[in-house]
C-alpha cells in the first residue's frame, strides 16, 4: 500500500498511496500524470471528470479525506511545463488524508480561453465553497453549480481578476486612481447587505427578523472582519461572514519578489506568528533549490517557531477571556508574551516580524549567552500557566460560557477543512510535526494534546497544552543544540556565501548576480505544509526557472476555519457567537492575506 | 447639633457627585493594581487630577444628538438615571442626625421606586438611540433590572420583619447590639448580587456587554450625556454601598470613631469590593443570567423570608 518516493532532493518520503492508486484504478480519466518536485503526484483530469473523481476519492469516509485546497494557475506566460496538457488556466485540488499514513493527491484540471468553466465541487466538500469563490475572484474561473459565486477578497465592485498575469500588480501600471462622490455613493451600495442575496427571508410566519451588523470595526471579531448576522431576538437565526477587508495581494505581491525578498512578506501573513510563517516558505524554496539545510539552521529555526507558537496561541488565550469579560488575565498574559518577545529580540534583532529565515538556514548565529534568557523564562512558565487555569479553566462562569457551545465532530472539522488545534479538540490526534516530520521534529519528544467535544472550552484547553508541549520543545532544542554552520553552503542559499566571492572574477560576479537579482531558482512546482499556530499552513510553489516565483499560493489556516462560522452560530446568541469568534483562533490577515 | 436642612442636601448631593467622580479614578488605578500596571499614573500627584481633566473633556466635547436619534427621549433618559440615583440617596442616614429626608417612615420604598425609575434611563436610551446595538442592550436591561428588583425586594424583607420598619433609620438603630449580615446573612448575599446586577457592572453588565454590543444601551452617547450615566453608574455603585452599609453593616456604628468615618469605612470597602468583582469575574451569558436569578436568588429569598418569619414567630411566642 505505502510506497517510498524519492524526490529530487534525494530524501526519501514515506506516505501512504491509497488516493494515488485509486487514482490509476481509473485510468480512463488521467490525462498526464507527473512527480512534483515535492514527491506528490499531480493527476491532471479533464473539467468533465472532475467530479465523478473528488466523488471518488471522498469515499471510503473513515479514510477522513480533506479537501485541503483549491488554487489556479495562470499558465499564459509559463515556459517550462513540458509534456503538460495545454492549458491557459490549470485548477488544482488538493487532497489530503487525516487517518492512517500520510496520504495526499494533487488533481489538476486544465482549462482552455478566458472564460474557462469547471463544475463545482462544493456540494461535495462543504470547505470547497470558499475556495472557489477566491478562484472565481482572482482568476476568473468560473465553477458551475456554485451556490453563491461572488467575490470574496476584493471589493463588489473590482473590475478583472487581479491573479490573472494580465492584472496590473501595482498601482503605477494604470492610470491614477480617482474616487469621485458618485463612486463613493455607488461603493457604499455596493455594501449593503442584502438578505434576499443570501436567501434569507425577513420575516417568519410570526416576526420580523432583526439584521445585525457586526464589524468590520466591532471589539469583538479580532481585526477587520464583518459578520452579518440574522437574528430573532437574540438568538442567531443564520449568520454571513464578510472577508477580504485585510486583503493586500501578497500573492500577487510574491510574484514581482525575488525569491529572498518575499521573506519578510510572509512574516505578515499570520501577523502574530512571525518566523512560523518563513517556515513553510523558505522550506518550500529549498525543496525547488534542492538545498540541504544543516542541523544547526535546522533547530534554530525549529526553537523559534515554537516560540512563536508560544507567542500566538498566549494572545489566542488573552483575548479569548478578554472576549467572554473576563478584564484582568489579558494583562497577565501580555506580560509573559513580552518575555517571549524579549528573547526574540535578543536573537533576531525583531520582535513581532523578525523575517529570520533565509533560503538555506537563518539570518544570523544564536547570539553569546542566548540559552540563559530562555532558560529563565522556561522556568518561569509553567507555573504562570497554572495560575491561569485556577484563573480562567477553572472558573465556574468560563465553563458555563464555553462547554458545549460552538462544538463539531471531527467528520464535520474534515469536511470544512479545519486544522491545528480546532481539529485535535475534537479527539483527532494529527500533527504535521508527528505525521510528515519536517525539520528536526523527528528528533524531539512531544505530545500531541487532544480534548473529546470539540467545544469552545476544549479549543481553549488544547491551545493551552500545546503551549506547554512547546516549552518541552524549546528546553530540549537549548540542551542540545547542534554545533556548525547556520546556513548552508549552496551557491542559492541567501545570501549567497561571502567568503567564496575573493577567489577569482567568476565567482564574484556569481556573487553579485546573486546578491542584486536574487538566486535564479529551478524550474518546478513544491508546496510545504507545517503544523502553524492556527492549523496547517502551506506555500505551494511555481518556479519558472525565473529569479521570481511564477505563483505563491499561500493556503492559510483562518481561512477555512472562518467558513465554518454560520454552521457554529446557528441557533446561538450573540453572546456565544463572541465566544465563538475568540475560540476559533484566526487572524484577518491569515485570512485575506 | 442641629444642621439647616439646605446645606444638609447641598452637602450630601455634592458629595455623592464627589465620591461618584473618585471612584472613576479609583477604579482605574485599582484596576492597574489588580491587572500588574500602573493605571492614570501622569495627571497631578499619582494621577488625581485625571478626574478634572475627565471631566473637563466631557464638558467641553460636542454636544452631538444623532440625527436619526428620537431626540427629547433621547435626551431625557441620561437626566432621568441621574437624577434616580441622586434621590435614591435623600433618604440615606449618613449619621444620626445627617439625612435629607430626615426619619421617613416608608424610607425603603422610596429607595425602591426611584430604582423602578432608573431601568426607564437605561431602556429609554436604548430604544431613542435607534441604534440595533443600543436596542439590545436596553431590551437586556430591562429585563435584568426589573428580574433582579423582585429579589432585591424580597431579600429585604427579612430586614424589615426583623426592623420591624421601612425607615432606614430605625433600621440602623436596631443593629445596634448586632449587625444584619449575621441573622440575615442569605438576605445580603441576595441583596449584594441583586445589587451589582441593579447597578448593571461586570458581571453583571450585559446592558453595556462591550464584547458583544460595543456600549450597548449608551452606544451613541457622548459628552456630558454620556457623562451622566457614567457618573451615575458610580453613584449607583456608591449607593448600593449606602444601602449594604445601613442595612445589613449597621450603618453610622461602631466603637470610638465618629458615626460618620464608620459610615464612609464601609462604603468604602464595598465600593472596592465591586472593583474587585470587575477584575475578577468573566461575564455570563444573558440566559443564564435570567436563569440564576429566578431558579436561584427566587428561591432563596423565599426560604430566607420563611425561615424569619418563623425565627420571629418563634421568638415573640417564648
Amino acid at each position: 500500500m505505502s510506497e517510498t518516493i524519492e524526490t529530487s532532493r534525494g530524501d526519501a518520503v514515506v506516505r501512504d498511496a491509497l488516493m494515488a492508486e485509486t487514482m490509476r484504478g481509473m485510468a480512463h480519466v488521467i490525462l498526464h500524470e507527473e512527480i512534483a518536485k515535492d514527491g506528490l503526484v499531480n493527476f491532471w483530469v479533464s473539467a468533465s471528470d472532475i467530479r465523478t473523481v473528488l466523488f471518488t476519492l471522498k469515499q471510503p469516509a473513515a479514510r477522513l479525506r480533506m479537501l485541503y485546497d483549491i488554487t489556479a494557475l495562470d499558465e499564459r506566460q509559463r515556459e517550462h511545463r513540458d509534456g503538460l496538457p495545454d492549458s491557459t488556466f490549470t485548477v488544482s485540488y488538493h487532497l489530503v488524508a487525516f487517518a492512517g499514513p500520510h496520504d495526499e493527491i494533487r488533481l489538476k484540471v486544465p482549462l482552455l480561453g478566458l472564460d474557462p468553466h469547471v463544475p463545482t465541487a462544493s456540494d461535495i466538500w462543504p470547505s470547497a465553497n470558499w475556495f472557489e469563490r477566491e478562484v472565481w475572484d482572482l482568476f476568473g474561473v468560473v465553477f458551475d453549480g456554485h451556490p453563491h459565486l461572488t467575490r470574496i477578497l476584493t471589493p463588489p465592485t473590482w473590475v478583472g481578476h487581479p491573479l490573472r498575469k494580465d492584472h496590473y500588480a501595482r498601482a503605477t501600471e494604470r492610470p491614477p486612481y480617482t474616487l469621485s462622490e458618485d463612486q463613493v455613493f455607488h461603493e457604499q451600495e455596493a455594501l449593503r447587505f442584502d438578505p434576499s442575496a443570501w436567501g434569507m427571508r425577513k420575516h417568519s410566519d410570526n416576526s420580523d427578523f432583526m439584521f445585525l451588523n457586526v464589524g468590520p470595526n466591532h471589539p469583538s471579531v479580532h481585526g477587520v472582519f464583518r459578520v452579518v448576522l440574522q437574528l430573532e431576538g437574540e438568538e442567531i437565526v443564520d449568520a454571513v461572514p464578510d472577508i477580504g477587508f485585510h486583503h493586500r495581494g501578497a500573492e500577487k505581491m510574491a510574484e514581482r519578489q525575488s525569491w529572498h525578498t518575499f521573506i519578510p512578506y510572509t512574516d505578515r501573513v499570520d501577523y502574530v506568528g512571525g518566523v512560523m510563517n518563513n517556515f513553510p516558505y523558505v522550506m518550500a524554496v529549498e525543496k525547488l533549490a534542492g538545498i540541504t539545510v544543516p542541523d544547526r539552521a535546522q533547530m534554530i529555526r525549529v526553537m523559534l517557531a515554537e516560540f512563536f507558537r508560544i507567542a500566538s496561541h498566549l494572545v489566542f488565550y488573552g483575548t479569548m477571556v478578554q472576549d467572554l469579560g473576563q478584564l484582568s488575565p489579558v494583562f497577565y498574559i501580555f506580560t509573559d508574551r513580552e518575555k517571549v518577545f524579549e528573547i526574540i529580540e535578543a536573537i533576531c534583532g525583531f520582535r513581532m516580524h523578525p523575517a529570520f529565515f533565509r533560503i538555506g538556514g537563518v539570518a544570523l548565529d544564536l547570539p553569546n549567552g542566548w540559552d540563559e534568557k530562555i532558560r529563565a523564562f522556561l522556568d518561569y512558565m509553567p507555573p504562570r500557566l497554572a495560575e491561569y487555569d485556577k484563573l480562567v479553566m477553572q472558573n465556574p462562569l468560563f465553563k458555563a460560557r464555553t462547554k458545549g457551545i460552538g462544538a463539531y465532530t471531527t467528520e464535520e472539522a474534515i469536511d470544512w477543512g479545519i486544522t491545528g488545534p480546532g481539529l485535535r479538540a475534537t479527539g483527532l490526534e494529527w500533527d504535521m510535526r508527528r505525521v510528515q516530520p519536517y525539520a528536526c521534529y523527528d528528533q524531539l519528544e512531544f505530545d500531541i494534546p487532544t480534548a473529546v467535544n470539540g467545544d469552545c472550552y476544549d479549543r481553549v484547553a488544547v491551545h493551552i497544552e500545546e503551549i506547554r508541549q512547546s516549552l518541552r520543545i524549546i528546553r530540549q532544542c537549548v540542551d542540545n543544540m547542534p554545533s556548525g554552520p547556520f546556513k548552508a553552503e549552496h551557491p542559492l542559499s541567501m545570501p549567497p556565501p561571502k567568503a567564496r566571492t575573493m577567489h577569482d572574477i567568476e565567482t564574484l560576479i556569481h556573487h553579485f548576480v546573486s546578491v542584486t537579482w536574487g538566486p535564479v531558482v529551478p524550474a518546478g512546482e513544491a508546496r510545504c505544509m507545517i503544523e502553524a499556530t492556527k492549523g496547517i499552513n502551506s506555500y505551494h510553489l511555481v518556479s519558472d526557472g525565473g529569479t521570481m516565483s511564477y505563483r505563491t499560493r499561500i493556503r492559510t489556516p483562518s481561512f477555512a476555519h472562518l467558513q465554518m462560522l454560520p454552521l457554529l452560530s446557528r441557533g446561538v446568541l450573540i453572546a456565544d457567537l463572541i465566544a465563538i469568534i475568540g475560540s476559533i483562533d484566526f487572524v484577518m490577515a491569515d485570512v485575506d492575506r | 447639633m442641629i444642621v439647616p436642612m439646605p446645606i444638609i442636601i447641598v452637602v450630601t448631593f455634592a458629595a455623592v457627585m464627589g465620591v461618584a467622580a473618585v471612584s472613576t479614578m479609583v477604579e482605574r488605578r485599582l484596576l492597574g493594581f489588580f491587572q500588574d500596571r500602573p493605571g492614570p499614573n501622569r495627571v497631578g500627584p499619582f494621577g488625581m487630577f485625571q478626574v478634572v481633566a475627565d471631566a473637563v473633556k466631557m464638558l467641553f466635547k460636542q454636544d452631538w444628538v444623532p440625527p436619526f436619534a428620537d431626540k427629547p427621549v433621547f435626551l431625557l433618559a441620561p437626566i432621568v438615571g441621574f437624577m434616580a440615583v441622586l434621590l435614591e440617596f435623600g433618604v440615606i442616614p449618613i449619621t444620626p442626625h445627617w439625612s435629607i429626608a430626615g426619619d421617613l417612615n416608608v424610607g425603603l420604598l422610596f429607595v425602591f421606586a426611584m430604582m423602578g425609575l432608573a431601568v426607564y434611563s437605561v431602556v429609554l436610551a436604548g430604544w431613542s438611540s435607534n441604534n440595533k446595538f443600543a436596542l439590545l442592550g436596553g431590551m437586556r436591561a430591562a429585563a435584568q433590572m426589573i428580574s433582579y428588583e423582585v429579589f432585591m425586594g424580597l431579600s429585604l424583607l427579612g430586614v424589615v420583619m426583623t426592623a420591624g420598619s421601612f425607615s432606614l433609620h430605625d433600621i440602623v438603630l436596631a443593629q445596634s447590639r448586632c449587625w444584619f449580615v449575621i441573622p440575615q446573612f442569605l438576605g445580603c448575599i441576595v441583596f449584594l448580587i441583586a445589587g451589582i446586577a441593579e447597578t448593571h457592572r461586570l458581571p453583571f453588565d450585559l446592558p453595556e456587554g462591550e464584547n458583544e454590543l460595543g456600549a450597548g444601551f449608551h452606544t451613541e452617547y457622548s459628552g456630558m450625556k454620556f457623562g451622566m450615566f457614567f457618573l451615575a453608574e458610580y453613584a449607583g455603585v456608591a449607593m448600593i454601598s449606602a444601602l449594604i452599609t445601613t442595612l445589613y453593616l449597621g450603618g453610622w456604628g461602631g466603637p470610638i470613631l465618629p458615626p460618620f468615618l464608620w459610615f464612609a469605612i464601609k462604603v468604602v470597602f464595598l465600593i472596592c469590593f465591586f472593583i474587585l468583582l470587575r477584575a475578577a469575574l468573566p461575564r455570563p451569558r444573558y440566559d443564564q443570567l435570567m436563569s440564576f436569578g429566578w431558579k436561584i436568588l427566587l428561591p432563596v429569598s423565599l426560604i430566607n423570608i420563611v425561615l424569619t418569619g418563623a425565627i420571629l414567630l418563634w421568638q415573640a411566642g417564648a
